[in-house]
């Protein structure tokens, strides 16, 4: 499981797409304020909810070489024939997946609250917000890849997919990062996190083990 | 016999597609033994391959396994961008194998630094067939095994398949060349 998940990481690292989230979100934390303007208070209440979408969107953005590579190359075939469960092949995936985009966010969640100009506070709930969410939006996206593997064009099919599964984790961890929010979305966030977590290595998964017949 | 057979298929169907590849089918694969599938393109010989595999499911009938088992089809699956001695040592860990051992037996031992997506197709089935051999499974599954292979990696095919069943393993084939099995039992699907 650990080697499993060691692959996931290195591939992960090495196909030079770790840095491609960090910097797709710090993207999007430069360019916002452009877009509507560098009025600070203004800034202040938006941008936390702009940072959770390119959140967001950096999580979906390796979605389509997650499974589909190594379904074609017949890696989940030879990892069956030696007895290990597609449930812990995908949970080797959730785990690899979110090791190399969560903590980098959570690393270039900073940079962009400087550049949102996002007062101390909100940048510690977002930090949370982002430790305790993007787990989940790492489990959608294992999800989604293992059900689009084997289809054509997937990155459009994989986008609608996700998107309205990803709303709660959005609507809760938006609220977080609103003046005054907190306490009370931060445990919803949490707890529609973890489950995506837990079912994710099941339906992922399933869906592995379908996309054999 | 007292011990039980590696692979036992007991009156197998398999669907397909709608279509019925097999039925009634039985085998049974002891220690040492070899059974070498044939028949023409589409008849089923790869989907009975990956039924014994256990990543078919049948139709009907049991298909029984003792033991682990270790698979040869088309997929290669080696990181591309790792050179191929990490690449099959990958594998190697996970199997408790031996890597150099496998890579000796197929002759690709120069090839250690090389990256796998530089391979030409007759090294990547050495390296796959090299997998095979590293595992230590007692039962191969070999779908082609012998496909793109040149005539001294046919040679070192047959070594090993030989010292496999020598030391008490057996071998599900698919192929239409003989592979140095002359002697195996054949199982023609039609």
């Amino acid at each position: 499981m650990i080697a499993l998940i060691l692959r996931e990481l290195r591939l992960a690292l090495t196909a030079g797409n770790a840095l491609l989230p960090p910097i797709f979100f710090l993207l999007v934390a430069a360019l916002f304020p452009f877009a509507v303007g560098p009025d600070a208070p203004l800034l202040a209440r938006t941008g936390g909810g702009a940072l959770w979408m390119a959140a967001l969107l950096a999580a979906l953005l390796p979605v389509e070489r997650l499974v589909e590579p190594d379904r074609a190359a017949g890696l989940l075939d030879q990892l069956a024939v030696r007895g290990i469960g597609d449930e812990s092949v995908a949970f080797a995936k959730l785990a690899g997946h979110w090791l190399s985009f969560g903590p980098p966010l959570m690393i270039a969640a900073f940079p962009a609250a400087a550049l949102m100009k996002l007062p101390g506070d909100i940048l510690w709930r977002l930090e949370i917000g982002l430790a305790a969410g993007t787990p989940g939006l790492a489990a959608l996206t294992v999800i989604v890849a293992a059900l689009t593997a084997g289809l054509r064009g997937t990155g459009a099919l994989a986008g609608l997919l996700i998107l309205p599964l990803a709303v709660p984790i959005l609507i809760f961890g938006a609220a977080m990062v609103e003046p005054g929010g907190g306490g009370g979305a931060v445990k919803l966030l949490g707890a529609v996190s973890l489950l995506l977590v837990a079912i994710a290595p099941f339906a992922a998964g399933a869906a592995m083990r379908a996309g054999r017949d | 016999m007292s011990e039980r057979p590696l692979l036992k298929l007991d009156g197998v169907a398999l669907i397909r597609g709608g279509r019925l590849l097999f039925e009634g089918l039985d085998l049974t694969l002891a220690a040492g033994e070899a059974v070498l599938l044939t028949g023409p393109n589409g008849v089923g010989k790869s989907s009975l391959i990956r039924l014994s595999a256990g990543l078919l499911r049948a139709t009907s009938g049991t298909v029984e396994r003792s033991g682990a088992a270790a698979l040869a089809d088309e997929g290669l699956a080696l990181d591309p961008r790792q050179p191929l001695a990490q690449a099959l040592g990958f594998w190697a860990r996970l199997d408790g194998g031996d890597a150099a051992a496998g890579m000796r037996a197929m002759g690709l031992e120069r090839l250690a630094p090389v990256p796998v997506r530089m391979l030409s197709t007759g090294q990547r089935k050495r390296a796959v067939l090299a997998r095979v051999i590293a595992t230590g499974a007692p039962l191969w599954l070999l779908d082609e095994p012998g496909n793109g292979l040149d005539a001294e990696g046919l040679e070192r095919l047959a070594a090993a398949m030989a010292s496999h069943r020598a030391t008490g393993g057996a071998i599900l084939a698919a192929s239409h060349q003989l592979l140095g099995l002359d002697e195996a039992r054949r199982v023609a699907l039609a």
